[in-house]
């Protein structure tokens, strides 16, 4: 006979069975017999955060760094809702996070008890499945179905809410040895018969284009992304959330595409008469103007969610399946395919023709006698040989990282695309240092989103989590700023942060490292020391106010009417004007 | 154009919020929704009345089928189908017109199901047409309650050409 386990010690011996060895948590009235249980358990790691938030992202950022369910604890009511622009965040980009929120008693619920709230109802919209849990004798079971669901098909977060009594009642503990439910079968394959069409296309093609997002990271799909386009000579663009998912230095690379993609890779894009995409689902931050998009091209959509396909856009070939074997299966049906012409004969034109595009407009910027936030961010990709784990806040950081920061390897961006939450960066930088503990880990950070989850500062300290977060320090909320500049006649309406904290002085209150770097010389030995020592540090880059992030497809318009940074007098103008 | 989506799902709470939270936040309508259960206890049958274009439709049944409740989707538009509703209709019944109500009942095959001194209630089962002709009809009367039940179909066999309405 077995003894019989109290739903928390269920609970405990289940996230043991599911192989999770750190938790990210926060405790609170309906939850103390939980955290009672993770006291004395040796095998897993609770790491207490500051705020319920901040443990939703860092659980996001584990996975990110990871490929495995990042894990997160919380209490009932304001710990619950706490959660919800995390749990949204992952929602967003398809993160398979398992959040466990307390709920009052059962008898309690819907009686507006203390500390409730409707949890499930809250995330309904937001996760991919969530849970109430009424009876001890389910608890084992839908822990392991949230973390099925969590990480099969097109991933994502899962909610499971736990009533203090079913966590104090006790029963026998049985782990499902498998999941398996009749109304979830994620299709992994893809139809032989669309990549054969599909295989047919490529040959046809001209001016074919890879457009790859998160989905090869996710999928891993990232060797056989690289094997397509060195087969067929076939050029890849990523979307912010694809980025290392094809090596950013290659020669077939374009970098990103879409609202501040590169000039090379949007117009290669706009002229395309094929368009492979993979992974990636037509967001109006790529397609701008989506009537205008890729007038020519014939689309090919790779994505294990079928709702994406034709969401936007309209498909030719749709193949639904995991990126990662349909891809498999497409080179196969190339190699095999008779119609197959010497590759580097007919791409010779096309590619002659991005290689002018990547000429004529470079990425580029100016580094004078204030430092540039770019150059910042070129630094830290030279001095951690591209080697970190970058994460990113949201505004204009993201946006430099994104272009600035040659991206080889998946996994080593973390940055919240869909939802776009400023605040995450930190947090999720937090979550990966934890997976990693002796990789180097980077937030690289604005003034304006540092502050929303600057809390955590005490998680990383006490935690021993050394992340190195480069605050790009301009004193404005700069992409609300530069929208104002370029749309509304520069009425810097509530984006000036001038007074905000001393950052150096913040740090070392919290028991971290403050460095500041003012001039453009200082930069370099801030970043060196940033990485030498073992602690978390935050870095004060006083960058140019004003600098913008260029180029830019204004919102509306075609991906190929760009805009460029202002010629070198007016740039000099402004820069008078900061002095 | 208006399609007739029939779902199975898993029988269990919360599934019917799922369902018409697709639809308000993703903007979709609903013009009618019934759900019962099945002969299997464990699912429920839903039927959906929507109206959209063949790309909103399209979505409509890719995030359906995308729910993890939902176990099949199947737009009965693309098929032969069956449709019935029905509706109870309480009329004033003043003795000069109790006969030509029961007369417009006779005609539609409707019952009379309740009768007190001055109304009558009307039960009536059909497609829409035969719904809104006796409403239309029994109007003039003076209707002083409705209730409509939404609209079931079910798929007629295949194969099987001649069929009796």
């Amino acid at each position: 006979m077995t003894t019989k386990k109290t739903g928390a010690e269920i609970f405990v011996e289940s996230l043991k069975k599911e192989g999770v060895k750190t938790v990210f948590g926060y405790p609170g009235g309906v939850v103390l017999g939980i955290f009672d249980v993770l006291y004395s358990e040796k095998n897993i790691n609770v790491i207490l955060t500051r705020h319920e938030q901040g443990a939703t992202h860092m659980a996001d950022g584990f996975a990110r760094a990871t490929g495995r369910p990042g894990v997160a604890l919380v209490t009932s009511g304001p710990g619950a809702t706490n959660t919800v622009t995390g749990i949204a965040t992952a929602y967003m980009d398809s993160i398979p996070i398992v959040v466990f929120t307390g709920q009052v008693a059962t008898k309690m619920i819907g009686n507006d008890a203390f500390q409730e709230a409707d949890i499930v109802g809250i995330t309904r919209p937001c996760t991919k499945y969530n849970y109430l849990v009424k009876d001890v004798n389910d608890l084992a079971p839908t822990i392991a179905e949230a973390f099925y669901i969590a990480k099969t098909g097109r991933p994502g977060p899962v909610l499971i809410d736990l009533p203090k009594d079913v966590t104090q009642a006790k029963t026998d503990f049985k782990y499902p040895e498998k999941v398996e439910l009749r109304s979830y079968r994620p299709t992994y394959y893809g139809n032989k018969w669309q990549i054969k069409k599909a295989a047919h296309f490529i040959a046809k093609a001209k001016k074919p284009v890879i457009y790859a997002g998160g989905g090869v990271i996710i999928s891993n799909a990232s060797a056989e992304l690289k094997e397509l386009s060195e087969l067929t000579k076939i050029p890849v663009t990523m979307t912010l959330l694809g980025l290392g998912g094809f090596p950013g230095r290659h020669a077939l690379s374009l970098g990103m595409l879409g609202m501040h993609g590169t000039y090379a890779a949007n117009m290669s894009i706009h002229n395309s008469d094929l368009i492979i995409a993979v992974g990636a689902r037509f967001d109006d931050r790529v397609t701008s103007k989506v009537e205008e998009f890729a007038p020519e091209a014939k689309i090919i959509h790779i994505d294990i969610d079928p709702t994406s396909i034709r969401k936007n856009i309209h498909v030719d070939v749709p193949i639904v399946g995991d990126a990662r074997l349909v891809l498999a299966d497409l080179i196969q049906a190339i190699k095999e395919n008779p119609e197959t012409e010497p590759w580097d004969k007919i791409r010779e034109s096309w590619l002659k023709q991005i290689d002018e595009w990547k000429r004529e407009r470079p990425l580029s910027y100016e580094q004078d006698d204030i430092i540039k936030p770019q150059f910042v961010v070129e630094k830290i990709n030279e001095l951690t040989k591209g080697d970190a784990i970058i994460t990113t806040e949201v505004g204009q950081n993201q946006m430099w990282t994104a272009q600035f920061y040659k991206f080889d390897k998946p996994r080593t961006l973390l940055s919240s695309g869909g939802l776009g939450t400023m605040g995450y960066g930190f947090p999720a930088a937090i979550g990966a240092q934890a997976a990693f503990p002796d990789r180097l880990v980077f937030d690289i950070a604005g003034d304006g989103s540092i502050q929303m989850n600057i809390q955590e500062l005490a998680t990383a300290v006490l935690n021993k989590l050394p992340v190195k977060v480069a605050i790009l320090n301009n004193q404005y909320l700069g992409m609300v700023r530069q929208w104002q500049e370029l749309f509304f006649d520069k009425r810097y309406s509530s984006v000036n942060l001038a007074g905000s904290p001393d950052f150096v002085k913040l740090a070392e209150a919290y028991g971290a490292v403050g460095l500041r770097a003012v001039e453009p010389s200082d930069v370099e030995g801030v970043i060196k020391e940033a990485i030498k020592v073992k602690k978390p540090v935050l870095m004060d880059f006083v960058v140019d106010r004003e600098e913008d992030v260029f180029p830019m497809v204004p919102a509306g318009g075609a991906i190929n009417q760009m805009i460029f940074a202002p010629e070198k007098k007016k740039v000099e103008a402004r820069l008078k004007a900061v002095k | 154009m208006q399609h007739i989506i029939s779902l199975l799902v898993e029988n269990k709470f919360g599934v019917l919020s799922r369902v018409s939270g697709l639809f308000s936040g993703r903007g979709f309508n609903i013009e009618t929704i019934c759900v019962g259960p099945t002969l299997d206890p464990s699912i429920s049958q839903m039927t959906i009345v929507t109206i959209g274009d063949d790309r909103i439709i399209e979505q409509i049944t890719k995030q359906l089928n995308k729910l993890i409740d939902v176990i099949k989707v199947v737009d009965l538009t693309e098929k032969e189908y069956v449709l019935r509703e029905t509706a109870l209709i309480k009329i004033n019944a003043r003795p000069e017109d109790r006969a030509e109500a029961l007369r417009i009942a006779d005609i539609f095959r409707a019952r009379v199901v309740d009768s007190t001194p001055t109304t009558y209630t009307v039960e009536i089962t059909g497609d829409e047409k035969k719904i809104e002709a006796i409403i239309n009809l029994l109007r003039p009367l003076g209707i002083k309650e409705l209730i409509r039940t939404g609209k079931i179909a079910i798929a007629r066999e295949e194969g099987k050409t001649i069929t009796k309405e």
